[in-house]
């Protein structure tokens, strides 16, 4: 979704190739496999307490935005109106360059089993969605005393 | 009027660009994402949107210079500390690019919006450059 057709640092595209191709050779990959390039854009990370995911939507309309989170599936779905939609019917417009996506859209991600689905936080700024889960207390290491 | 926003200051965050080696080779440094753009024109300008996710007003820089418009930014995600990484999309947190502006834009009108990540650019025609009708007479 971010690329160029000439990339400003060949070396730093020559590096996303290399990765994409590793990951397009996954031996295990998820029956619902890797999804790449789709609208909105994902991070996926952790912390040893947490499961740290960015949504990367800008404008969309928070009214038409959903996160919902069942049996360790997290879906995040929404719309995001065409600029074309905001011009009056007989006004004149052409559209030069049309590279953002519009449109509805859905994203669906597995997250780990320890994932506790009641301690979720999502926040909306500048358009990124950044949602908190917890882990399960129960799930977090823990060192055991040998006597 | 022009339209100054502050520079963005480059400050050595620690969480930049995962997985490239600190005080690495200047090329990684330099690395910025290419925003995607949809450019309207109409009678009276041209209307750009750019998706600038993460970003807010501080962070952004708009500069025109004669015929070229640069759009910079620099995005700001509240990371905690101990984050590791499993799956990214969006590798780097800066924006740029480049446009070159034709003659009949006024470049000293330019206009522009930053809501939920979106930067709304308005670039009016200069007043000589509206369309103008023109009487055909008929002989």
């Amino acid at each position: 979704m971010y690329r160029s057709l000439f990339p400003r640092d060949v070396f730093a595209e020559m590096d996303r190739l290399q990765r994409e191709m590793q990951q397009a050779l996954d031996l295990s990959p998820t029956i619902r496999g890797v999804a790449r390039n789709g609208f909105p854009a994902i991070n996926v990370g952790g912390t040893p307490q947490t499961v740290e995911i960015y949504v990367f939507a800008p404008g969309v309309d928070p009214a038409t935005l959903e996160v919902q989170l069942e049996r360790g599936l997290l879906t995040i779905a929404g719309e995001r109106k065409s600029p074309l939609a905001e011009v009056e019917a007989d006004a004149k417009v052409t559209a030069h360059i049309h590279e953002r996506f519009d449109g509805r859209f859905r994203r669906v991600l597995t997250l780990p089993d320890d994932a506790d689905p009641e301690a979720v936080e999502a926040r909306l700024r500048d358009g990124v969605l950044h949602i908190t889960v917890q882990r399960r207390a129960s799930a977090q290491p823990r060192r055991i005393a040998i006597h | 009027m022009r339209n100054d926003v502050q520079t963005t200051s480059r400050s050595s965050s620690a969480a930049r660009q995962p997985g490239t080696p600190a005080g690495g080779p200047a090329r990684y440094s330099d690395a910025t994402l290419t925003p995607p753009v949809d450019v309207l024109e109409d009678a009276g300008g041209i209307t750009l949107y750019a998706d600038l996710p993460g970003v807010s007003r501080e962070q952004l820089n708009l500069q025109v210079e004669s015929d070229t418009l640069t759009i910079e930014a620099e995005a700001n995600l509240s990371v905690p500390p101990e984050l590791t990484s499993s799956h990214t999309e969006v590798g780097l947190a800066r924006f740029r690019r480049v446009f070159t502006l034709s003659k009949e834009l006024d470049t000293e009108r330019v206009s522009a919006e930053l809501a939920q990540g979106v930067l709304k650019l308005r670039i009016p025609k200069a007043q000589h450059a509206q369309p103008r009708r023109i009487q055909v007479q008929v002989a």
